[in-house]
């Protein structure tokens, strides 16, 4: 094709105009591509169009190009942008802050709240414990006083009422004798705490002649609740006595001292 | 070339290309769409809604379909086009049937104080009746060259070469 005639055609200046088909204008691409004279009187007629359209402007335009900007979001605003953001990030920071302080609070609290709890748990442990304590020794002492009971009704048991002597005339015991199994029993819940220094002392007696045996002291009277005490004996009593000795006891009975005296019932 | 990477960045998102390419076009685009709108204001409006079209549909254009200059050219035209037909623009009572670009260049409506455009609109007054009216049409206001041999009734067949010979005559005027 002669390029002269292509270039004289008009067809450049109607690719400029924007009046050709899509193939056309790829023809037309091809062509500048190819032949550096095309490009060139293409880029004289944009040329000479441009300058006669910006001659046909009515004024200047470059404040235009911020609005278009801004706009758009680029340039001046995207800092607005970003100072707006950054406000975002901290208003949120602050908030998460502020949520972990109030969480670290919670956990501390809660923390402290636990603790409570389990110094109560263990305070309730040891009451707990300590009430088991109770119950089996209540158990225990119910067991006991069965026990008794039980020995009390024996229809073997001998009942031996011990009434006050002289000076002690408030003082009494009972002695509850098996002879089965060589033990007596002593409620002496008459008598008063042995004073300092002092014990109680009991006796087996024979009446004729009057001859006392020792069945030993009573050394835990004072601490003893239900004042009954299992003693053994094995002598063929007539009566019992009680007397307060010197702690440790004596070998002979302190008649001034004999508290409670009873003759055991002839059957 | 220069324009193509120019260009390719734009496409890109690029800040600093889409600044070159407002400043390279914007006063053209600026007249064409003047020249449609015949009020200051509106072509303000018209030429932000122009480039931030073209920002959003950068990805339209594609040089082996034409140039980039005439692709945004058609973005302005259409929109100017569009605004002469909305009811707000239509209530100004504009009317431009009887107008020409070589009004803007002959009278006071022309603020441009550039000493080219005042050089310009000496010289264009020189082109020929039909040449004025055969560059208005094709390239102003975007008539098809069936609609522009009908508008001044001469043969679709020589509106090429007419149109050949008036913008040669232009460019001997503006370009020297």
């Amino acid at each position: 094709m002669d390029i002269k005639n292509y270039i004289e055609s008009g067809i450049l200046e109607l690719f400029v105009a924007g009046q050709l088909t899509e193939n056309e204008n790829k023809a037309v691409q091809e062509m500048m591509l190819k032949h550096p004279e095309v490009l060139q009187e293409v880029l004289e007629i944009e040329s000479a169009v441009i300058k006669l359209s910006s001659a046909m402007a009515p004024g200047d335009n470059k404040h235009l190009l911020q609005l278009i900007k801004d706009k758009l979001q680029l340039g001046g605003k995207t800092v607005k942008v970003v100072s707006i953001e950054k406000s975002k990030y901290n208003w949120i920071t602050y908030t998460g802050w502020a949520a972990a302080l109030i969480v670290g609070a919670g956990l501390l609290w809660t923390l402290n709240q636990n603790k409570q709890l389990e110094v109560q748990v263990s305070d309730a442990e040891i009451e707990k414990a300590y009430l088991e304590v109770q119950i089996e020794n209540a158990k225990t002492d119910l067991a006991a006083k069965e026990h008794l009971l039980n020995v009390l009704r024996d229809r073997h048991i001998i009942a031996v009422p011990l009434g006050g002597q002289g000076n002690f005339a408030d003082s009494y015991a009972k002695v509850y004798w098996n002879k089965a199994d060589n033990s007596i029993y002593l409620d002496a819940q008459g008598l008063p705490n042995a004073p300092e220094g002092k014990v109680w002392q009991v006796w087996s007696l024979t009446l004729n002649p009057l001859t006392p045996t020792s069945l030993g002291t009573i050394d835990n009277f004072n601490d003893d609740d239900n004042k009954i005490f299992n003693i053994a004996n094995a002598n063929e009593s007539q009566a019992f006595g009680i007397t307060l000795e010197p702690a440790g006891g004596s070998e002979t009975p302190t008649m001034e001292q004999l508290h409670t005296l009873g003759v055991v019932a002839q059957p | 070339m220069q324009l193509d990477i120019l260009i390719s960045q734009f496409q890109k998102k690029d800040e600093k290309a889409f600044e070159q390419l407002y400043n390279m076009y914007s006063d053209s685009m600026h007249g064409v769409i003047y020249n449609i709108v015949r009020d200051h204001e509106i072509a303000e409006e018209v030429m932000q809604d122009v480039f931030i079209k073209a920002w959003h549909k950068s990805d339209s254009y594609n040089s082996k379909k034409g140039r980039f200059f005439t692709w945004i050219l058609n973005i302005a035209r259409n929109a100017a086009i569009d605004k002469t037909r909305s009811k707000a623009y239509k209530n100004t009572g504009k009317n431009l049937n009887a107008e020409f670009f070589v009004d803007i260049l002959e009278t006071s409506e022309n603020l441009n104080d550039k000493v080219d455009a005042i050089g310009i609109g000496k010289y264009v007054k020189a082109l020929g009746e039909k040449c004025k009216k055969i560059i208005e049409y094709l390239y102003f206001k975007g008539f098809t060259q069936k609609e522009t041999s009908e508008e001044l009734d001469i043969p679709i067949g020589t509106i090429k070469t007419r149109n050949r010979n008036c913008i040669k005559d232009l460019r001997a005027m503006v370009l020297e």
